[in-house]
């Protein structure tokens, strides 16, 4: 431990933090696979978190051929339909959104913003990434198991999905559960170090109010993670018991296959409330991350302060806390007591109003800024209006009247992918542009980029918007196949003909973008330190991309906020955090 | 982590009132919490999180005995021993929570001594805590082995809600669990003060980080955590 001296210099604080001696690491392996490194941790957590998120892109391809062109691929029967779904939702919202958000973003950008040296723990870091991978591996060999991986829905409502009409009943939800579990433990000790790191690890002059808004949504999502994912700990365990001991914690007493299980006495209902207790709060957690990253985004491309910062930290705190008392309007047709609905609506709807003032202050920022339409802005401001948009249907789901009707039917998914499925991916996708030459030391390709964008902001729309419709007109999801429902008009066969066309070409354009991240890393434009003329601390570091340690002999000194764009009368349009002050002000500020 | 807390009398700002002056204080520059090591923050969020998962289990533990519509066993009958022919309820729980509590006692003494750097004493205390530890785990193993010789099974008893069982043996099995796993903690910790790796700092095996004698406070906060837990089981387990 080195204790940084106390240094006397007005505008200066004395350090409180000293520096931390790193794990210096003495071989490849040690440097690039068991790494103890931050940076290095989050791009095995990115890559992996990537790879099983194209598994579930596939699956989504898969799920998409048969619901545009029913009864044409043989290869496509109802159980292997419903293992689709499972695995799409669970791998998506799991392991790709809040593995990639937390432990890619997170890992990479937390030490960085913050001004540390690393995670305050790198040894436990490291754990977190390995027991992760170990979630990951678990899931995957749920599609070589006998039986396959389980089709009971993301939710894994209980009774059905262990029950032996379900797909998978025989491995495929034990794994399922077991893979859980493990991803909890794993990111709980990813988590502690990312919320430890923020609040006791930070370096000099970097207040709360410094920070970042792409810390204080990380921050938040993973506090927030810490106490929700506990839920969904409980609800594995006892499902797992429910399976393997024969224990009815959620299985009351039922006819199995026509014949009396040998459960009874659990409440299915229990399972609910313990799995939307994670399970709303997931959305945040998945959603956070991206309100502050994309506030960051908006503020750098658009050459001005974010509007509001204050009110935007207190938006954060305030949806991360109202998260967790809205969980039942996932359960308006459960069958729990009906009156809960007035409460759960309620505060429902009042998380439109922490929402809508982010949304209105990143309207803000983008007044009169100087927008430049690079391709992360471009991504932002598709975040923005799909993130409206998502938002608006939510408010129709959130009222127990409204909702009770749309339920289950494609309405729901259209609203859900809109929200919590494309408006993240577009902040992460602009994300990746946006710090690419920082991990690289290279640009992404431009070109490319736009490509990459219109097809995949175009291409969303076309096909969740008529998915809206689709919902209004009664289309139930989860559906293997429609055949002739009266109610169904053919044109609604037609429009998913249509979706499914369009999914394929979104699919498909992503491959663009993964060729361009590999094709940038050799022949990209060289991108220097700083490309983006950016405030904040990570484009500040002595070598880009930033060494084990990542700053050198000393640590930053934090003067300012991280959004002095275009101030009046400085030389430059951007002022990095640890520039300081002039030196007339010094000297006043020794004066008083 | 040995971090030195320099705190700067020059800086005294101007202290705000009420909530502002608390987000103040939690904003402000560096940490958060001051005076707070790394080791401990983290601990203290890790068991905020814990807290969590006992409440959850304990909840829908408390769910299902009072929608089941079959009686919940008598938890006095369930738990009592014939003593000397004394039929005495509850006995061995009472013995058991007695023990942890005690338990409790030894290691804040452990943590007194470790500030004091006395290497020996506080090894010695933190091993008499592991070694209550490890009582209460055994005897719940005796308490374990008495009901199912007695045919309590995860999926049913002889005396009412099947429930009964299943949530008995998750509960108590998770706490004795976090008890084994703090024996553990304790005993490996206990050999590092003995051999005086936090007067030399000596350097952990795997983080290359030097030690001190916080991290037996740390251990103690566990400790303490787990029995508070008990306490809660003891509540609304074994009295309600």
């Amino acid at each position: 431990m080195v204790d940084v001296p106390y240094e006397g210099i007005p505008g200066i604080p004395p350090a409180e933090v000293p520096d931390v001696e790193l794990y210096h690491p003495r071989s490849w392996w040690t440097r690039y696979v068991f790494s103890q490194d931050a940076k290095v941790i989050a791009i095995q957590y990115s890559l992996t978190a990537t790879a099983i998120g194209l598994v579930a892109l596939v699956l989504s391809w898969l799920m998409r051929l048969q619901l545009g062109f029913p009864g044409t691929f043989s290869f496509i029967d109802a159980n292997q339909y419903l293992q689709f779904i499972t695995m799409h939702g669970m791998i998506m919202v799991i392991y790709l959104l809040t593995a990639l958000f937390l432990g890619g973003f997170g890992n990479y950008l937390i030490p960085l913003m913050v001004g540390a040296r690393d995670m305050v723990f790198p040894y436990v870091n490291m754990l977190s990434y390995w027991i992760y991978l170990l979630a990951v591996l678990v899931l995957a060999s749920t599609f070589f198991v006998p039986g396959g991986p389980t089709g009971a829905g993301w939710t894994l409502y209980p009774p059905q999905a262990i029950l032996s009409g379900t797909p998978g009943q025989d491995w495929g939800i034990l794994l399922m559960l077991a893979s859980l579990i493990l991803f909890i433990i794993g990111f709980t000790m990813g988590g502690l170090n990312y919320v430890v790191t923020v609040l006791q690890a930070r370096t000099r002059g970097m207040t709360l109010m410094r920070l970042p808004l792409t810390v204080w949504g990380i921050f938040t999502a993973t506090v927030m993670a810490l106490l929700a994912f506990p839920a969904l700990f409980v609800a594995s365990v006892m499902l797992l018991f429910d399976r393997l001991l024969g224990t009815s914690f959620f299985m009351p007493a039922l006819l199995e296959m026509g014949t009396l299980s040998k459960h009874g006495g659990g409440s299915p209902l229990l399972f609910q409330h313990l799995f939307w207790f994670f399970g709303h709060p997931e959305v945040y957690i998945v959603a956070l991350p991206a309100f502050g990253i994309v506030s960051d985004l908006i503020s750098t491309h658009a050459r001005k302060n974010i509007f509001g910062y204050r009110m935007m930290v207190w938006a954060i705190v305030a949806i991360g806390a109202l998260s967790f008392i809205v969980w039942a309007h996932h359960m308006y047709v459960s069958g729990m007591f009906p009156q809960f609905g007035y409460f759960f609506a309620t505060t429902t709807l009042i998380i439109a109003i922490p929402t809508a003032i982010k949304v209105y202050n990143w309207v803000l920022t983008l007044w009169r800024g100087d927008i430049h339409l690079t391709v992360p802005m471009l991504f932002a401001l598709g975040f923005i209006v799909t993130f409206v948009n998502g938002g608006l249907t939510g408010l129709f789901l959130g009222n127990v009247v409204v909702d009770v009707p749309l339920s289950d039917t494609m309405f729901v998914v259209a609203h859900f992918h809109m929200v919590m499925g494309v408006a993240p991916i577009m902040v992460v996708l602009g994300a990746i542009y946006h710090w690419y030459p920082k991990v690289t030391g290279r640009m992404l390709n431009e070109a490319m980029g736009k490509f990459h964008f219109w097809v995949t902001f175009l291409g969303a729309y076309l096909i969740f918007f008529p998915m809206h419709y689709l919902g209004l007109l009664g289309v139930p999801r989860r559906y293997f196949e429609l055949l002739d429902t009266t109610f169904i008009p053919s044109s609604a066969h037609s429009l998913n003909a249509f979706i499914s066309v369009v999914a394929l070409i979104v699919g498909f354009s992503q491959m663009v973008f993964l060729f361009n991240l590999v094709w940038s890393l050799f022949k990209g434009e060289a991108s220097g330190g700083n490309p983006w003329r950016a405030t904040t601390l990570e484009w500040q570091t002595p070598e880009t991309p930033p060494a084990h340690g990542n700053w050198g002999k000393e640590l930053p000194v934090v003067y300012r906020w991280a959004y002095d764009y275009s101030v009046p009368g400085a030389a430059e349009d951007f002022i990095p955090q640890n520039q300081p002050p002039r030196a007339t002000q010094l000297v006043q500020g020794a004066a008083s | 982590m040995a971090e030195t807390v320099l705190t700067n009398p020059g800086q005294s700002p101007a202290r705000l009132e009420g909530w502002r002056g608390i987000a103040a204080d939690w904003a402000s520059d560096q940490r958060a919490f001051k005076n707070v090591s790394w080791g401990k923050a983290m601990m203290w969020i890790f068991l905020l999180s814990d807290t969590f998962i006992f409440s959850c289990f304990l909840l829908s533990y408390m769910t299902a005995r009072m929608s089941t519509t079959v009686p919940w066993p008598n938890p006095s009958e369930v738990f009592a021993l014939d003593i000397g022919g004394n039929h005495m309820p509850l006995i061995l729980i009472a013995i058991m929570t007695f023990v942890l509590i005690s338990s409790s006692g030894t290691m804040a003494m452990a943590v007194n001594f470790g500030y004091r750097r006395d290497r020996v004493r506080t090894a010695i205390l933190m091993l008499v805590t592991a070694a209550f530890g490890a009582t209460f785990v055994g005897m719940q193993a005796f308490e374990w082995t008495k009901l199912i010789m007695e045919g309590v099974r995860p999926w049913g008893n002889p005396w009412g809600a099947p429930q009964f069982g299943a949530s008995f043996f998750m509960i108590t099995g998770f706490h004795g669990t976090h008890v084994t796993f703090g024996v553990i903690f304790l005993i490996a910790i206990a050999r590092k003060v003995f051999r005086g790796d936090f007067d030399v700092e000596r350097r952990g095996f795997f983080t290359s980080r030097r030690g001190n004698y916080e991290i037996v406070e740390i251990t103690g906060l566990y400790w303490h955590f787990v029995d508070l837990v008990w306490v809660f089981i003891f509540a609304f387990f074994y009295l309600w």
